[in-house]
């Protein structure tokens, strides 16, 4: 058998695997985002939101909220699936069923982020669905909205590998998700635009990469940004470049997994 | 004999972060389908050294070549003809035995198809077939001792080292591991063993290398080691031990109880004229056997030479 269809295997493996695992404990990682969700619609969106009127050409505050809830989930969604999955992993030790079989840390790498993303994209999917509930939303330019979701979701399925290598227990895996990654997504635009943040805290925001995923969304899905979309899509493109090459660098060098 | 051979162990060293010298530059070669034990104490190495086999440990220096490939060099290459049974359990517990076997297939790039049938024939022949939909975690110690067996086999490798695989197994289990185990190195995979169970190291073992404190302090083949052993110790059940022992020339006569005695003589002793001795004394013998198993007694003077650093005879 060729290496690339032994790669092919191996990929189709890690990446069903992580699949079966997000539907056999769907209430762990489908359902509790919808929920919450749900309250944040009724919540912030109807009954605050019909108070605050229209924000940023014209939108109804539920309008401008909802696409950054999505990208709020996905994130959070795929970062919470790999940071867990992958530190069950190290934590049972089944992580060495991987590390010595010949397949290449890329593979392995990829079928992780596969997985993270595919939890990622159905919880976007389900929060979305929700939404139109509560009301009508049009995609403006599908292929950012898509383009956005899939470089927001690697983002954080990449941050969450290389959390959960350096993580030696349960608690340094709910570190970042408290410490950074919460912070970063309320201050990231989800609610607000940051226009209407008074300086300095408007250019302190344009260094936060959740306030470009959200917009690109936004930008997909209302035809509206904070930022420039261009540089939007660079910034998360270089992201993930980064992020990717960090982590499959700390693999080679076994950080956190070998000896 | 295949011109090459399944493991060449050249000159491995190994440094933790912590400064502990696990390995000092160690050397070893096993020939292909050989069945080979690796033994040493609590760590002396063994594990480092199948580590660094199986590419969970980074060799300080020098190398191991399985079957002529590097595990440093060309790692994917070297892993595909390994398989490993590691000495702690280590698959996900909330899976099933099918599903194990078949990803641990699939990481090494076999076709589900092919993994399916593979996964059915060793459950099968390790006898967990009928728990192969259960959640791993559900399994008793033993058959999850068997199911990193029936996992290791599922890229059918040549070299297969099994790391303690029967600790805390019962002796009917252990037999039937070690029958599964006999077959797959008579149908030509090299086998390397770790076991604390002397005896199984003796009785299956072709060839033997003692490990202590990180070096090799013996490498041959079980036969001339076990011709090294030059002194056996006897335990008797008899009638009754008078107060005081009689001095028997070559024999050191020691009262364990009432009703049992130990004698330590050479080898070359003869036990003809231990029992006329014995008997011309009114001790009268009515069972025998040896106190501990050959291997065991050798093992334990090897290890205690390297700490004494004082020469012994074997």
């Amino acid at each position: 058998m060729s290496n690339a269809s032994a790669n092919l295997v191996a990929l189709n493996t890690v990446t069903r695997r992580e699949i079966v695992r997000i539907l056999r404990i769907w209430t762990q990682t489908l359902i509790p985002p919808v929920i919450t969700v749900t309250l944040y619609y009724v919540i912030f969106g109807k009954l605050v939101g019909s108070r605050i009127g229209s924000i940023d050409g014209g939108f109804s505050y539920m309008e401008y909220i909802v696409p950054g809830l999505v990208m709020m989930n996905i994130i959070t969604s795929s970062y919470a699936n790999i940071s867990s999955s992958f530190f069950g992993a190290k934590f049972q030790r089944s992580v060495e069923e991987m590390l010595v079989s010949p397949m290449p840390h890329w593979i392995m790498l990829l079928g992780y982020v596969l997985g993270a993303m595919t939890r990622g994209l159905i919880v976007g999917a389900l929060v979305l669905l929700v939404a139109l509930f509560f009301t009508h939303l049009h995609l403006i330019h599908p292929l950012m909205v898509l383009l956005s979701v899939l470089l927001g979701s690697a983002i954080f399925s990449l941050t969450g590998f290389i959390n959960a290598i350096y993580a030696r227990k349960f608690d340094d895996v709910a570190l970042v998700p408290t410490f950074v990654l919460t912070p970063l997504t309320y201050l990231g635009g989800v609610f607000y635009s940051v226009k209407m943040l008074p300086e300095p805290w408007q250019s302190i925001s344009r260094a936060n990469p959740i306030l470009y995923m959200v917009n690109a969304f936004r930008y997909g899905v209302l035809g509206i940004s904070d930022v420039q979309v261009g540089v939007a899509i660079v910034v998360m493109i270089g992201f993930v470049l980064m992020l990717t090459a960090f982590a499959l660098y700390l693999l080679k060098r076994g950080v956190g997994l070998r000896s | 004999m295949n011109s090459v051979p399944a493991l060449v162990v050249d000159n491995l060293r190994k440094t933790y972060g912590n400064g502990v010298e696990a390995l000092k530059g160690i050397s070893l070669t096993v020939q292909p389908g050989d069945f080979f034990a690796l033994l040493g104490p609590n760590g002396a190495g063994k594990s480092t050294l199948i580590g660094i086999l199986s590419s969970l440990v980074n060799a300080s220096e020098g190398d191991a070549r399985v079957f002529g490939v590097s595990v440093n060099r060309q790692r994917n290459e070297a892993m595909k003809l390994i398989g490993l049974v590691p000495q702690e359990i280590n698959f996900n517990q909330f899976e099933k035995p099918f599903d194990i076997c078949v990803n641990e297939a699939g990481f090494y790039g076999i076709p589900r198809k092919i993994a399916a049938e593979r996964a059915e024939k060793y459950l099968k022949e390790l006898r967990l077939w009928d728990k192969a939909q259960m959640q791993a975690r559900t399994l008793s110690g033993g058959m999850k001792r068997r199911l990193m067996i029936a996992r290791a086999m599922m890229n059918e490798p040549k070299l297969l080292i099994l790391d303690e695989p029967t600790a805390g197994v019962d002796i009917e289990i252990r037999r039937s591991m070690w029958q599964f185990v006999s077959g797959i190195n008579a149908a030509g995979t090299t086998v390397i063993l770790t076991t604390h169970y002397l005896e199984e190291a003796e009785q299956l073992c072709r060839n033997i290398a003692i490990i202590d404190h990180g070096t090799i302090v013996e490498n041959t083949t079980m036969k001339q080691l076990l011709s090294k052993l030059d002194v056996e110790t006897f335990v008797f059940d008899v009638a009754g031990v008078p107060g005081e022992l009689p001095a028997l020339p070559g024999v050191t006569l020691r009262r364990v109880d009432e009703h049992t005695l130990e004698a330590e003589m050479a080898r070359t002793h003869d036990l003809n004229s231990l029992f006329s001795a014995l008997t011309a004394r009114g001790i009268t013998v009515t069972s025998m056997r040896n106190k501990t198993n050959r291997l065991e007694e050798l093992f334990v003077r090897l290890v205690e030479h390297g700490r004494n650093g004082t020469e012994q005879t074997a």
